[in-house]
């Protein structure tokens, strides 16, 4: 989690961002990570910074493996690479090892002068 | 508390355990309507002031990035010194320490030699890596402090300190790597080894491959620990294998007693 913080900081500062408003994850079901030990590892190492009350949302990426016989994927059902419709087990994982910063929603430095004409022009 | 993961988190309580937030499933794909009162916890005080722009910028970074290329370093090392490197995984307690003491002594009685040298992860004390020592192992302690498993940056350091006590890589055949008694974060984390096992103790129940199927899905080898105590601890042995088959289809799995010797013998040979 700490290297969401830093990558996150990183990324918005090259942009010359004033704050990240929120951080999006990819979590596979198979990376290792619990979301809700990140979430609560979130509260603590979002707190400075940019990432200054940072929303974090995280996507989780289902763990899906080939099926050979069917040719086709299946997604595995708590972790079990038994394909449901043939009952063979498969090795070969296709998703689901994810751990991935995956975007972020930065808030720009507002516009040099004040009460111009900014708003107007947007679509 | 780990940061990486939050393990080891002390007691909150219910309240303080509840998600962050909760958005639907759907609001990832698109990005939502921003909500400047929502989106502003940290915003100065004083007088509305007018926000600037926001941008969404697209990432896609894999968050553990660094520890991969540190991993693919610790590689080039090891392949260049030529030695064989294993990580082993388990929960506390499933006989890590002890199999590597029983492979020292079969390996010490081994036709043929085998230079071992073992770095040994834990969150604190250096006790096994006394108790390897003693068991013949050059045996250089990682101790994590607050983080739950090892990094390929701490194996990196611990290779330094081995070398720097006089066991060059270059020297070794086998180098053994314990990682801290943990089976969730330690998956997560490549360390640049060639082979990965997983422990199971037949104490810890046939259906542990079942609760922790990242971890075993990752294992090279799943070794079954501990087979003398099967039959005292109603070990199902069929049941334990069909749970390995199902969540690490491709992995070895080996059945070893360090007390008794069972099966060392097999897994010097594939660690050999």
């Amino acid at each position: 989690m700490q290297s969401v913080a830093e990558l996150a900081r990183a990324e918005a500062s090259q942009r010359g961002a004033e704050a990240i408003t929120v951080i999006r994850l990819r979590v596979g079901s198979l990376a290792g990570v619990d979301p809700e030990a990140l979430r609560f590892a979130a509260e603590v190492v979002l707190a400075g910074g940019l990432t200054a009350g940072a929303r974090l949302e995280i996507e989780p990426v289902p763990a899906r493996a080939w099926c050979l016989p069917c040719t086709a994927l299946f997604s595995l059902e708590q972790g079990l690479c038994r394909c449901p419709r043939c009952g063979t087990v498969s090795a070969d994982l296709r998703q689901g090892r994810e751990l991935v910063l995956a975007s972020l929603e930065l808030r720009l430095p507002a516009p040099a002068e004040p009460g111009g004409d900014g708003p107007v022009g947007w679509p | 508390m780990c940061l990486d993961c939050a393990c080891g988190r002390p007691d909150q309580g219910p309240e303080r355990l509840k998600p962050l937030h909760r958005h639907p499933a759907t609001a990832t794909e698109q990005p939502a309507p921003i909500a400047p009162v929502a989106m502003k916890p940290s915003a100065p005080a004083g007088p509305a002031v007018a926000t600037g722009p926001l941008q969404s910028l697209s990432v896609g970074l894999r968050l553990l990035a660094h520890n991969d290329r540190q991993a693919e370093a610790n590689r080039a090392r090891f392949a260049a010194a030529g030695v064989k490197v294993v990580n082993i995984l388990s929960a506390p307690g499933s006989g890590k320490t002890a199999l590597l003491e029983a492979l020292a002594r079969h390996a010490a009685a081994a036709a043929q030699p085998l230079a071992m040298a073992v770095l040994v992860g834990d969150l604190a004390t250096e006790l096994d890596a006394e108790r390897l020592r003693a068991a013949g192992l050059p045996a250089i302690p990682i101790t994590t402090g607050q983080a739950c498993h090892l990094e390929a940056a701490m194996v990196a350091r611990g290779v330094d300190a081995l070398e720097a006590a006089g066991h060059g890589l270059a020297g070794l055949d086998l180098l053994l790597i314990e990682n801290v008694g943990n089976l969730v974060c330690p998956a997560a984390y490549d360390l640049g080894e060639d082979l990965r096992l997983v422990l199971l103790a037949v104490s810890e129940g046939e259906d542990k491959p079942l609760k922790y199927p990242a971890t075993f899905h990752g294992a090279d080898g799943v070794v079954i620990s501990k087979s003398d105590l099967a039959e005292a601890v109603d070990f199902a042995r069929e049941q334990a294998l069909a749970n390995i088959q199902a969540v690490a289809p491709a992995a070895r799995v080996l059945e070893v007693s360090a007390r008794s010797g069972a099966g060392i013998e097999g897994l010097l040979q594939l660690l050999r």
